[in-house]
């Protein structure tokens, strides 16, 4: 009965995670929601990308045409950023920081071809920042061994102890919700301006689209690929 | 004391609205970290790639506490925990 005190309850105002179907887990009741729906989406489209790239790579010609040309420009742009962020160590990471790149960004702008973006559900960002977490973790142990980690846990004096610890669980933390929030803001305004504004919403949206998908979808993949190497050349130490 | 469900959800929409004010810091923060940019591709265009990249890390650090404002905001309107 509360739903219709809010004005946006009411207008058909909706971005909220919606359930699909619910199936039984070892006794538990689990729901497929339109994210899992959409993150399948996502991943059926990146797959056949990979796919059809794949098949134009193995006859590569010296003198790249057509669609070798795309994936050549995305892998060298990627490769770019990636050796510009961590030197000598950009290989070791390519594989994991390139492929989160291109998901992050597919699914931020997916609010383009009509699917509530993936990453507008904390439930697909969170994983992403604790795979950061893990990363930052294992690399600072295999590069700095243990006695590096715990001279960087007390860093001033042994009494800052708690505080790195709760610097250091914050990361994937605040990683994660930066996009979340972003992504879902962008999902929450262009709902507002479907719902609330139906009747003129008909074709000056598509510049909202622009900046609120394309521009601050692709910005927040950057962002999150950024601190994420910036963070493991961090966990790696310099040399 | 009882209030009124109401009430309660009169007083969330409020403090929503107060929530967001948090925009303002990282708003003056960006616009800081942009004019400096600006200042320095200036001084030294060669370096506008790099100027710009620091630039949008240092904004989406900054960004984020307006984002947390954002989302108790959110979390206000729409989870709605303080109404019973």
């Amino acid at each position: 009965m509360y739903d219709g005190v809010l004005l946006a309850a009411d207008s058909g105002v909706d971005f909220f995670i919606h359930k699909v179907f619910s199936y039984n887990w070892f006794g538990h009741e689990v729901w497929i929601t339109t994210s899992h729906v959409c993150i399948l989406i996502v991943f059926l489209i990146l797959t056949v990308f990979a796919l059809c790239a794949n098949a134009a790579m193995k006859k590569a010609n010296d003198v790249p045409t057509g669609f070798q040309n795309v994936v050549e420009l995305i892998v060298e742009l990627l490769d770019h950023m990636l050796k510009t962020n961590m030197g000598s160590h950009a290989h070791q990471f390519a594989n994991y920081i390139e492929t989160v790149f291109v998901f992050i960004l597919l699914s931020n702008i997916s609010g383009l071809l009509g699917l509530r973006p993936p990453t507008a559900d904390y439930g697909v960002t969170f994983p992403l920042g604790v795979i950061t977490f893990c990363l930052i973790f294992v690399n600072k142990i295999r590069y700095q061994k243990v006695s590096g980690f715990l001279k960087g846990l007390c860093d001033p004096w042994p009494i800052w102890a708690p505080i790195n610890v709760i610097g250091d669980v914050a990361v994937p933390i605040s990683l994660s919700l930066r996009l979340f929030a972003n992504v879902l803001s962008g999902t929450v305004m262009m709902a507002l301006v479907y719902g609330l504004l139906k009747w003129i919403a008909l074709f000056w949206p598509a510049a909202l689209h622009v900046y609120f998908d394309l521009f601050s979808g692709a910005i927040q993949t950057y962002v999150f690929c950024m601190l994420t190497m910036t963070y493991i050349s961090d966990a790696i130490g310099e040399k | 004391m009882e209030f009124n469900s109401n009430f309660i959800l009169g007083c969330s929409a409020i403090g929503a609205g107060l929530a967001v004010i948090a925009g303002i810091g990282p708003g003056v923060g960006q616009g800081i970290a942009a004019g400096h940019a600006a200042a320095a591709v200036g001084r030294n265009p060669g370096a506008k790639s790099d100027v710009t990249s620091t630039m949008l890390l240092g904004q989406a650090v900054a960004e984020t506490t307006g984002l947390y404002g954002l989302l108790v905001a959110m979390l206000l309107m729409f989870v709605k925990p303080l109404v019973p």
